[in-house]
């Protein structure tokens, strides 16, 4: 067990994987100089450039470049800065990436992550900070994966290099300092949520930031006495039904808390599941239908703020079960 | 260039426009000029099959210098690519079809033809998107220390997109191991690419990268091959990604139901005198090959499409639950 950050932490795994097999590289702007949050700090220095690749600024490319390398014999790992710009290779990573196994009969296999940071990045306005794993979920082919903590980035960073098809791998832009303990032995499987805490009276899914969040809520004196059960997703695709059923069947109430906006957003898919297996009560808290503003105040309303969660809670502990 | 060599080319492009017309047959209903039975069924071939007719002389003096290790990528259009490199026509038609049998299993058809056994990486419904996936094979090529090459196809539209200049940029600041092919048949969907395309068009690009070009008449067999043969050595000593501008024209419309109307009729009379194949033929005889040594090599190539036809007419159908094979493996089961 060591102390970590959140990128200290993906950072060690990559390295580990790279010194594992020479088939790992990695590829995107800036990465040479350790990546825009020191997420590739000294594996250039290790690996050279011919492995941690400088690339153009040249999403589309990046993209695409890493089917090609991935179909002629590398595992890359895709940098694209934030989720934002990994938009400009939407046609690479849905269309190229999440099709060719299944588009060629399984000809081809596609073994890349493309990591694209999500989040609230604080102070950097409407196109530095959103969240769009759901959109990302919705597509076939696709693996969805976002990690909360320092462990978890480091275990599920080392299965999604692990994994034979592609990976869209979202960290959150908030939580590259996060400190943690790290066990480098641990293995995280996809598709196995995260009990964070156990409870009777109501069942809280979320993922990513939300987790921080949750935690904070669930410390507000106003929820003193509630026991939730806390469970963080980890990865969305595929995502932990058993798990989310068995505690909302148990509980009777689900609440799926996300930053992403609440429209549309991957809390439907949990909820809608949840509701038809387990006809629990459910409410869902995500951020309203605008774009993140710049300013303190407006970025506020996309924020997943404690005291909204707390108040999905108590709202939801109104009704009977 | 001898006779042999010539008279190589001009088989092959017999076999990529006898798949073709064959196709075309076939996804209109029948195939009974292929010597199949007649009948009034619905169509062998769905959905949409874009024809390379006319088009034949860049695929196959192209990839006469590949080899079977080398990797390529196409376009939507990539029937001849696909033959030229060296698959089997019997299991391209079967994919046509959309049966089990098929390359890929009839989960891709026409638009995304392929044969990885090959090399070749797969025919692209989406224009200029083979671009960055050849770089990147190249790319891969290159890091892994192997003497391989790859060849790009794509047509005369992809020079207006981005992923285009994305990729000539990167291919040459790395120093790739790539061929960029345009195949420049003049039309993009159904408009005239010189109408959309500012500047001298894609060789003019390609320079302004510092990347060599060559511009050569796609309809001469011979031209394209020479100039390939020159680009192919260069990329092969490693001397970085080289760009081959062939222009060509698209004889049919731009997909099978597509008759192509559009046009002016004088400019497709005319490129219907300029038909590679005709072209080729008449070298053929002015070298002295006879008339009957070309007969023969029509009726060759027509032969073993009409069996391809019938391998693909007598093939398997896929079972239904392929279509949950091969989506994803995350090792956590498939959620439906």
């Amino acid at each position: 067990m060591s102390m970590m950050t959140y990128a200290q932490a993906a950072c060690a795994a990559l390295a580990e994987a790279m010194r594992a097999d020479p088939a790992v590289v990695a590829l995107g702007e800036d990465l040479g100089r350790g990546g825009v949050f020191g997420q590739y700090r000294g594996l250039a220095e290790e690996f050279g450039a011919a492995r941690v690749i400088d690339t153009p600024i040249s999403e589309a490319n990046i993209m695409g470049a890493a089917v090609g390398m991935a179909l002629a014999g590398l595992r890359p790992v895709v940098e694209m800065r934030v989720i934002d710009f990994a938009l400009c290779a939407i046609d690479e990573i849905v269309n190229q990436a999440a099709k060719n196994r299944f588009m060629f009969g399984g000809q081809g296999r596609v073994p890349l992550v493309a990591r694209m940071p999500i989040g609230i990045w604080s102070a950097s306005a409407a196109q530095h900070s959103q969240s769009l794993e759901a959109w990302f979920a919705h597509m076939p082919g696709l693996v969805v994966v976002t990690p909360a903590t320092p462990q978890d980035n480091h275990g599920l960073l080392k299965t999604a290099l692990a994994c034979g098809d592609p990976v869209v791998y979202m960290e959150h832009k908030e939580l590259w300092g996060a400190q943690g303990e790290v066990d480098a032995a641990q293995n995280i499987p996809l598709g196995q949520a995260s009990v964070l805490t156990e409870g009777s009276d109501l069942t809280i899914v979320t993922w990513s930031r939300g987790v921080a969040a949750c935690r904070q809520a669930l410390a507000l004196p106003v929820l003193g006495g509630i026991h939730a059960e806390l469970i963080d997703l980890r990865t969305l695709w595929p995502w932990d039904r058993a798990t989310v059923f068995r505690s909302a069947a148990k509980t009777g109430r689900l609440l799926v808390v996300h930053e992403a906006v609440q429209v549309a957003g991957f809390g439907a898919e949990v909820a809608a599941s949840a509701a038809q297996e387990t006809g629990c009560r459910i409410r869902r808290l995500g951020a309203p239908r605008i774009p993140v503003g710049y300013s303190q105040v407006l970025e506020n309303e996309s924020r997943l703020a404690p005291e909204k969660i707390a108040a999905e809670v108590q709202a939801l502990l109104a009704q009977p079960r | 260039m001898n006779n042999e060599r010539l008279l190589e080319l001009y088989r092959l492009m017999q076999r990529i426009r006898a798949f073709e017309d064959a196709a075309e047959t076939a996804s209109q209903g029948g195939v009974a000029a292929w010597g199949l039975a007649a009948s009034a069924k619905p169509a062998l071939v769905r959905g949409p099959l874009h024809l390379s007719t006319g088009q034949e002389a860049v695929a196959a003096a192209v990839c006469s210098h590949l080899e079977r290790r080398d990797l390529l990528t196409s376009t939507h259009r990539g029937h001849g690519h696909t033959l030229a490199k060296g698959a089997d026509p019997a299991r391209m038609m079967c994919e046509l079809f959309g049966r089990a049998t098929g390359y890929n299993q009839g989960k891709g058809g026409s638009m995304h033809i392929a044969d990885f056994s090959v090399g070749m990486l797969g025919a692209n419904g989406v224009v200029a998107a083979g671009i960055p996936i050849a770089t990147g094979a190249a790319h891969a090529l290159k890091v892994r220390g192997l003497p391989q090459i790859v060849a790009c196809f794509f047509g005369d539209g992809a020079a207006n997109r981005g992923p285009f200049l994305e990729g000539l940029n990167w291919a040459q600041v790395y120093r790739l191991p790539v061929l960029f092919v345009c195949e420049d048949n003049r039309i993009s969907a159904t408009t005239p690419t010189d109408a959309m395309t500012a500047g001298e068009g894609v060789s003019a690009r390609a320079r302004a990268l510092g990347l060599p070009s060559l511009k050569v008449d796609g309809n001469d067999v011979e031209a394209v091959h020479e100039a390939a043969a020159r680009l192919v050595a260069e990329v092969r000593a490693g001397s970085g990604p080289r760009l081959l501008h062939a222009v060509t024209y698209r004889i049919k419309g731009h997909v099978s139901v597509d008759p192509g109307s559009y046009r002016d009729p004088d400019e497709v009379a005319a490129a219907m005198e300029a038909d590679p194949l005709r072209l080729a033929a008449a070298r053929l005889l002015e070298r002295g090959v006879s008339q009957a040594e070309i007969d023969r090599i029509v009726e060759a190539a027509r032969a073993e499409i009409a069996h391809a036809l019938e391998v693909a007419e007598a093939a398997p159908w896929p079972e239904a639950g392929a279509a949950y094979e091969q989506v994803q493996n995350t090792g956590a089961g498939v959620w439906r």
